[in-house]
């Protein structure tokens, strides 16, 4: 079955590890949708978080060939409905004079913010999952979105719900 | 104590209590074989070739369990290296090889022989290194000999710049390793071996499967302990050969494409497939569908990865085959099992006396099958090992042998690379300086590595190189044959070229000719006999095919070749089967 993982795979922080865990997905086939790195709370640690499709078994194999590497401490492959996951974009728009209170009106609703005012463009800088920022793309779109750069998805499980 | 970079992984290496190294010197790896020239214990055996010297490791990690260290200069030195690493990566052989590399500022700048080694080999290795500061270089030496040598094995390459080894450094050897992601599991779950040893105890048609793990583990008694208390009759694979004896009544040989007819028919036909240290490789299965379809599986293996890779298993067990085994064995004497296995083991002796392997044998003509069961018959009563090149020769020698010990076989399995044989002959010649150690080769594959014979010659290793010559590369030519029309492109050499007795006697070795099978048996004990490295020329008829076959991508049951018998359905039709089914 063809299904969308998040994997979120804690790594020792040391030169070369992302170069092992990106060339296994790439040797065994598969095509990484999105790729986030950053240090944890501890810093001999580095959290690596993988978008990537493909089916359910040939994925389990991938996820237990990365276990083999010496560096990887755990993997898991979170739950969509059991983890908060976020993305962040940032949109240089075509913004002529006139019709820029559209644009801040479309970045408000969204709840997002305006990072750098040019001669004649805006940048958004825009955070959330990854629907709604689909969503406000396609309106920015109708301005002419001249660069636009997008992190990889970073995602955490949710935290155990107080039982009393 | 301060020492430099060099001296210090010298001295790393012998606190790890490696034996012998296998090291090609140059440039930037000068600072190291300076230190090795004042090693005490130390062997240090100069190959011809640096792919040589990699192979020679893994046929002295074969026949011992033990890593040895191979050590090689930068670019052209490591690049060298690589189908010797592939060949261990795949086989699953423990070693640690060690490649210079240009000083750290220089690194990247695309020096004069510097090549990204790390990089190249990241697919190849169980892990490697770059060490750029020297401090570090004896804590990564520790745990790259554990990594090496532990849960599955495999090689472990580190690579050494210049500067690094010239450095000086406060040596300390470390008293253990910290490694936070890797922790291999021995013991197998206790509930999964329940509920294994259940199914065992309960199996009318059970078959154990072994590989080159239990060789690893050195599982060989735990494997006869469990199949002589349940009379489970054992297939070995290729890797696995040694692993329990050939001898025995219960053993079945080699399964797979050029397995024995009665092995496969037993692998088509068995209720419960108990899989210990394999990896259902395809030349094993065939078409995977119709691989062990009646049968549910246990599959014991240390690589939780390797575990319904290829087929879907119902009783998975991760951990050490020793381990796991012993467990097994002590739950099915706490149950007081009993075998139930002998309407199934009466099957399987009428396929293997109406398929045994098979050979027509021609006047005058020596057949190379002949000459296996010749080696076979007349190192009965000497230790010995068997190594082999790849292709033909390398098929009968799994036939035609008969090994009674473990680690006394040493051929390529996984990579099937060509050349590998005369040098990990000599390094297991190394490991087992009493035993008698015979490549069998080919033509083609010795013709890879046989400047080592100027190893052999100086390092006084007596090694017998048993030349299947037939001027083919035999086992391209036969799928030619077969496959494509008897399209003989780019597979035909030349029996008289080069000479070999003139080789021989170029480097110094016995070389004999023999092209009459009566002759067969004087050549081979006068090599046996001889206290050094002898080669003959067996000139072995041309166009011989390896069967039985199983077409590529067929199903495992149904074989070209050897005594001709209907697919397994019609000949499970007689009343041996009845009583199995009673």
């Amino acid at each position: 079955m063809q299904n969308k993982h998040t994997l979120s795979v804690l790594v020792e922080n040391k030169p070369g590890v992302l170069t092992r865990v990106t060339s296994l997905f790439a040797r065994r086939g598969f095509n990484i949708d999105s790729l986030a790195v950053g240090v944890t709370e501890d810093p001999s640690l580095s959290r690596i978080t993988i978008v990537v499709g493909g089916n359910d078994t040939s994925l389990e194999q991938v996820a237990k060939q990365l276990h083999k590497l010496i560096n990887v401490i755990k993997i898991q492959d979170l739950d969509p409905k059991e983890m908060v996951d976020r993305e962040l974009v940032l949109y240089k728009v075509n913004a002529p004079a006139d019709r820029r209170h559209e644009i801040i009106e479309i970045a408000n609703v969204f709840r997002t913010k305006i990072v750098d005012v040019g001669k004649s463009t805006l940048t958004i800088e825009a955070t959330g999952a990854g629907d709604k920022l689909s969503a406000m793309e396609d309106l920015l779109r109708v301005y002419g979105i001249k660069e636009l750069a997008r992190t990889g998805k970073i995602a955490l499980s949710r935290g155990l719900r107080d039982s009393s | 104590m301060k020492m430099n970079g060099g001296s210090a992984l010298v001295k790393a290496l012998e606190d790890v209590g490696v034996e012998v190294v296998f090291g090609y010197p140059g440039g930037v790896a000068l600072p190291i074989f300076d230190a090795l020239y004042d090693s005490k214990t130390l062997r240090n055996v100069l190959p011809r070739h640096e792919q040589a010297a990699v192979h020679m490791a893994d046929g002295y990690a074969r026949v011992t369990g033990k890593a040895a260290a191979v050590i090689v200069t930068s670019g052209p030195g490591a690049t060298n290296t690589i189908t010797g690493i592939a060949n261990a990566y795949m086989d699953s052989i423990p070693m640690v090889v060690f490649t210079a590399q240009v000083a750290t500022p220089v690194l990247g700048t695309d020096a004069f022989q510097e090549s990204d080694i790390t990089g190249i080999t990241l697919p190849i290795t169980k892990h490697n290194y770059l060490v750029k500061d020297a401090n570090e270089l004896v804590d990564v030496i520790a745990e790259a000999f554990h990594i090496a040598t532990t849960g599955r094995p495999g090689p472990v390459l580190i690579d050494v710049p210049a500067d690094v080894s010239k450095h000086e450094i406060e040596y300390k050897w470390p008293e253990s390793v910290n490694l936070p992601g890797y922790k291999p599991t021995y013991r197998g779950h206790a509930k999964q071996i329940k509920q294994a040893v259940a199914l065992i105890a309960k199996a009318r048609k059970p078959l154990l499967y072994a590989g080159g793990g239990v060789l690893g583990s050195g599982a060989w008694k735990e494997l006869k302990e469990l199949a002589e208390f349940m009379q489970l009759p054992v297939v070995a694979t290729l890797m696995g050969k040694g692993a329990f004896p050939e001898d025995h009544h219960l053993s079945l040989g080699m399964p797979g494409m050029h397995g024995a007819k009665y092995a496969n028919y037993a692998i088509t036909e068995t209720d419960l497939l108990i899989a210990v240290g394999v990896r259902f490789d395809d030349r094993v299965t065939g078409k995977l569908a119709a691989f062990a379809s009646k049968a549910k599986v246990i599959h014991v293996d240390i690589d939780p990865a390797e575990i319904g890779k290829n087929k879907a298993v119902d009783v998975p067990i991760v951990g050490d085959a020793k381990s796991v085994l012993a467990e097994m064995v002590a739950e099915l004497r706490k149950a007081n099992a009993e075998p139930r296995t002998d309407a199934w083991l009466r099957v399987i002796d009428d396929w293997r006396a109406r398929f045994p392997f098979h050979y027509h044998a021609h006047e005058g003509v020596v057949m190379p099958q002949y000459v296996v069961e010749r080696v076979r018959e007349l190192s009965k009563d000497r230790p010995t090992v068997i190594c082999t090149e790849v292709g033909q020769n390398q098929m009968w020698a799994c036939q035609y042998t008969q090994l009674r010990e473990p680690r006394t076989w040493v051929s390529s399995g996984g990579l099937g690379t060509m050349g590998f044989g005369l040098p990990a002959a000599i390094g297991a010649q190394i490991g087992r300086p009493g035993h008698l150690v015979v490549d069998i080769a080919g033509d083609g594959s010795i013709q890879m590595n046989s400047q080592e014979m100027a190893t052999a010659a100086i390092e006084k290793l007596p090694v017998k190189v048993v030349l299947l010559n037939n001027g083919y590369l035999g086992m391209v030519r036969q799928w030619q044959e077969l496959f494509y029309d008897h399209r003989y492109a780019s597979s035909t050499l030349a029996q008289d070229c080069p000479d070999y007795v003139k080789l021989a006697d170029a480097y110094g070795w016995l070389g004999l000719r023999v092209t009459d099978p009566a002759d067969v048996d004087a050549a081979l004990l006068k090599a046996f006999d001889h206290d050094g490295p002898a080669i003959i020329d067996f000139r072995v008829a041309r166009e011989e095919c390896v069967y039985p076959m199983v077409a590529p991508g067929g199903s495992i049951a149904e074989m070209l070749g050897g005594i001709a018998g209907g697919p397994v359905s019609e000949m499970l039709d007689g009343e041996l089967l009845e009583e199995v089914w009673e």
